[in-house]
């Protein structure tokens, strides 16, 4: 069996899991940070300080908490389907990480560099609603179906606008590949141009990631913590990680369609020494922050409000803003060039 | 069975060379056990034959990526039962209800409105599958290929006013 690979194949796959390893690392490390950073950020706009006895500036909290979580049982439900209910945070957590391969994060410095990365991207975030639908239903309490139910609309919901957001970018680029579309914002970043739907898309990353004001699948005050209600352990760990990863995904994923990747704002000399990498995680740290200002400043929206912002306005807004892009961008002569054939 | 191991469509094809097609059949049919063997013998052939890029092309990471991501949520789950007490008893295993034994079960009707959204959806989500590749060859079909989509979009939209005036998007 030594000798099943040949050397250039083991090489290339090796290069390959060390790209990945270079990518899943960090990201995690990141995850665990966010959420210390977003019990600080939260605190400090309540005039408290969150945690910070552990370690200085409480900077080993989130390893505290994920060992603690590691030694807790696993409890399994009596009434619960067993496969289905372990496989749900293991799915949530595996499409949150597998986003990021196709993740530009400065010129060529991409994993892999399919030529539909934004088809992708949407078609990964999308099934993000499976795990919720499987841990809901399996489960077998009502808490927690009752939270997949609302959950799973909800996505659905703001998907349609995001999908309609992303075409007007699409518009502009001209291309599906994600390195494409940052280079296409060279001149002037989509969110100027397009900055009605770069709120919209924001919102809607915000209601498909399930956060304030939009976090009523997990309403604590009615229906305790939603979908995830049974899990304990690990696997509840799984989920807190899916959906952090998800929040730095989607945050990365703003940045890129609308916030210009990897450039820097001007390009002029003091701001374009600083490599691209450094500027498009700084872009992302800039997103997050909204992300927790949004949860420490908003009220969660009712139910009705929620499903009415999506279907009667972002829906209509966003359709009526493509027909207008398409037809400015066609009557002015500024569509990207294309090459049929 | 020639035909469907053979059919070569996909970037390795076993279908080159005669000899090595008849010898993957033989020992397939005849000793099961060969099978993997031979599989083994017909990757390293290809391996010599085609370099990795071929291979799934620049899918190719996003397929280690995958496996990587799989393993290590398996891991995970499986840290904890192997690091934390498994010490089950009824009252632990049973639904969370605020303390109250369950009513009932908990897979019982729910609204209709909920199956409205996913039609909804279904329709609207085709609909962007559609603007998709017509948003990136835009510029190359020019005002025909707009007015097409327009026409789309406009039945779509006679829909959607219908749904709206139905009172399917009310959640009161």
């Amino acid at each position: 069996m030594m000798d099943f690979l040949t050397h250039e194949w083991a090489v290339e796959l090796g290069w390959i899991l060390l790209q990945i390893l270079f990518v899943i690392g960090p990201l995690l490390i990141a995850v665990a940070y966010l959420t210390l950073a977003e019990r600080r950020v939260i605190g400090f706009m309540q005039l408290r300080k969150g945690p910070n006895v552990v370690g200085p500036f409480g900077m080993f909290q989130p390893f505290a908490d994920a060992l603690k979580l590691m030694a807790k049982e696993t409890i399994l439900p009596a009434g619960a389907n067993k496969v289905v209910f372990l496989f749900a945070p293991m799915l949530t957590f595996i499409l949150s990480l597998v986003a990021w391969a196709v993740i530009p994060f400065g010129e060529g410095l991409v994993i892999a560099d399919i030529n539909v990365g934004i088809l992708y991207l949407f078609a990964v975030s999308s099934l993000g609603v499976y795990g919720v639908i499987m841990a809901g239903w399996a489960s077998n309490s009502k808490y927690a179906f009752l939270g997949a139910l609302r959950s799973a609309a909800q996505m659905v919901s703001y998907e349609v606008s995001m999908g309609l957001v992303i075409i007007n970018v699409l518009l502009c680029a001209g291309s599906l590949n994600l390195s494409a579309i940052v280079e296409a914002q060279r001149d002037m970043w989509f969110a100027l141009p397009l900055l009605p739907m770069f709120v919209v898309f924001f919102i809607s990353t915000l209601a498909e990631t399930n956060r304030a004001p939009f976090d009523l699948p997990e309403g604590e005050s009615e229906l305790v913590a939603g979908y995830f209600v049974e899990y304990s352990s690990m696997s509840f760990a799984l989920f807190f990680l899916g959906e952090y990863a998800n929040m730095i995904l989607m945050s990365s994923m703003t940045v890129i369609l609308f916030l210009g990747g990897w450039l820097p704002p001007l390009d002029i000399w003091p701001l374009n020494m600083i490599p691209g990498p450094l500027w498009f995680i700084l872009k992302i740290m800039l997103v997050l922050f909204v992300f927790l200002w949004v949860r420490a400043t908003t009220p969660r929206y009712r139910y009705d409000q929620l499903m009415r912002l999506g279907w009667k306005i972002f829906l209509p807004f966003s359709l009526i803003y493509v027909v207008l892009t398409a037809g400015y961008l066609l009557v002015s002569g500024n569509l990207p060039d294309v090459s049929l054939g | 069975m020639a035909d469907k191991r053979c059919s070569g469509k996909f970037p390795f094809c076993w279908c080159e060379n005669e000899n090595r097609v008849w010898f993957f059949q033989y020992a397939a049919c005849n000793y099961p056990t060969a099978e993997l063997f031979t599989v083994i013998v017909l990757f390293r052939q290809i391996q010599q034959e085609i370099p990795l890029e071929i291979f799934l092309g620049e899918y190719l990471p996003i397929a280690v990526f995958f496996a990587i991501a799989i393993g290590l949520s398996a891991a995970f789950v499986l840290s904890a039962f192997v690091l934390g007490n498994q010490r089950p008893d009824d009252e632990k295993m049973a639904a969370y209800e605020c303390g109250f034994d369950a009513f009932d079960d908990s897979r019982r009707q729910f609204d209709v409105r909920f199956y409205l959204v996913a039609i909804l959806f279904i329709i609207f989500d085709l609909e962007v599958a559609f603007l998709f590749p017509w948003a990136v060859t835009l510029g190359g079909i020019g005002l025909f290929g707009f007015w097409s989509m327009m026409l789309f979009l406009a039945v779509l939209t006679v829909g959607f006013i219908y749904e709206w005036k139905k009172g399917a998007l009310e959640w009161e």
